[in-house]
């Protein structure tokens, strides 16, 4: 990476994700290309989390309105399936984000997702595995519910993809 | 391997019956919004419509690489013989065994189809398939888990469901209609063919309803119901295309 295109991601570091604002687009590992060949020029590429994410072109026009902001004036930013997105490509800074949002992180998995993995979400609110999976379909695509045994609390996970 | 006409034919005709079949169904589930027959399901048929809808756009965004027309042009102004779904998605929603069904149905034949073609050599398909792939085991493992819950029920909701297998079988092999193409996507490893497809389908839905208690019709006496892959279509169709048209239709050229 040269200096400006260092310069875009810590730019891109301060755009958090429209639905989960704690947590950076960098962090949620959507951000899959960062090219600058000249001065004030920016290349970056997204890949979604989901096909059907309705935030997809949200989060575009934020990383455009970033970039401009940050002097950039020859911008292109565009989402490709180039790089398929999965949800180990979230940084450890973002599982951290996640939690502080109140969504149980998802488990690292090994591109074998079955439900059992749902089934013992820990808490995000006082950490018990005694949890039950209410649904694997949550208020957004990449949502799950869930239901805490030891603390009575329904609460909300980031789902796994593989 | 240099591709003929036929062979990006072929190709065309594959995306378009793979993208009219996603956003077909994702308009049928999205029916499903607000009447479920509890808030989770009412969540999840809402759910699997969106993914099935951002699904059809990724590929009809690879058929307009390929020259045809933009995505919203293809999707909301075409008759309903110009569309290449299977007659089983057109369906309407009818009861929810039925929705059940055809969703457990689908949805198994979905995640192999998208299994093959992420070896397809086809590069923007393999991404956006490796893609879809991850996606869809949420909504076979949403399948599944009702299929099998109702098998264990009460009697009534056990021959409710079976009836619903029985009737909608016929349309379900009717998925796999071959096209004029198919030798030729085999031959350029575009797709592994229909044929291939249907054969693993039944080696993966008839034992998993069997474990669960239903009967499963024996594929070879069973006619399918074709017609959908080649524009022929059920009356239920067009209905489904005014609706899903009808404000589009009001202002083509409006910016959205």
């Amino acid at each position: 990476m040269n200096p400006r295109e260092q310069q875009i991601k810590s730019v891109l570091e301060l755009v958090n994700d429209p639905e989960i604002p704690t947590i950076s687009i960098v962090d949620l590992g959507i951000v899959t290309k960062i090219i600058s060949e000249k001065e004030n020029q920016a290349y970056v590429q997204l890949t979604p989390t989901f096909s059907g994410c309705p935030a997809l072109k949200i989060m575009e026009n934020l990383v455009s309105a970033a970039l401009l902001n940050a002097g950039f004036n020859e911008i292109k930013v565009e989402t490709s399936f180039e790089t398929q997105w999965n949800s180990n490509l979230i940084s450890e800074k973002g599982l951290i984000a996640l939690k502080k949002h109140g969504l149980a992180p998802p488990p690292k998995h090994d591109g074998y997702i079955e439900l059992d993995v749902l089934s013992d979400m820990p808490c995000p609110l006082c950490n018990s595995r005694n949890t039950t999976l209410q649904t694997p379909f949550g208020p957004t695509l990449c949502r799950s519910i869930h239901y805490c045994n030891n603390c009575s609390n329904a609460f909300e996970a980031f789902k796994p993809v593989s | 391997m240099e591709f003929t006409e036929k062979h990006v034919m072929g190709l065309k005709d594959l995306l378009y019956k793979m993208a009219d079949d996603l956003l077909i169904l994702g308009h049928r589930n999205s029916e499903w919004t607000g009447l479920g027959p509890i808030l989770e399901e009412d969540i999840a048929f809402s759910s699997m419509a969106q993914d099935k809808m951002g699904q059809s756009l990724a590929l009809y965004e690879i058929l307009h690489e390929l020259g045809e027309s933009d995505p919203d042009t293809v999707a909301f102004t075409r008759n309903d013989h110009q569309f290449h779904c299977s007659q089983l998605v057109e369906l309407p929603i009818g009861e929810y065994d039925f929705s059940l069904v055809r969703h457990f149905f689908y949805d198994h034949a979905d995640a192999i189809r998208f299994d093959m073609l992420a070896d397809t050599v086809v590069e923007p398909l393999q991404m956006v398939a490796k893609k879809f792939r991850g996606e869809i085991k949420y909504h076979t493992m949403h399948a599944n888990t009702w299929l099998k819950q109702l098998a264990q029920g009460s009697e009534e909701a056990r021959l409710r469901m079976q009836s619903a297998i029985n009737e909608t079988f016929p349309f379900a092999l009717g998925m796999f209609e071959p096209s004029e193409y198919e030798a030729e996507l085999i031959e350029a490893g575009i797709f592994q063919g229909e044929e291939a497809l249907k054969n693993q389908w039944l080696e993966t839905v008839v034992p998993l309803l069997e474990s669960y208690g239903y009967t499963v019709p024996d594929a070879s006496t069973v006619t399918p119901i074709f017609g959908g892959r080649k524009g022929v279509h059920t009356e239920y169709l067009q209905p489904l295309l005014d609706e899903m048209t009808e404000v589009f239709r009001i202002d083509p050229a409006a910016e959205w």
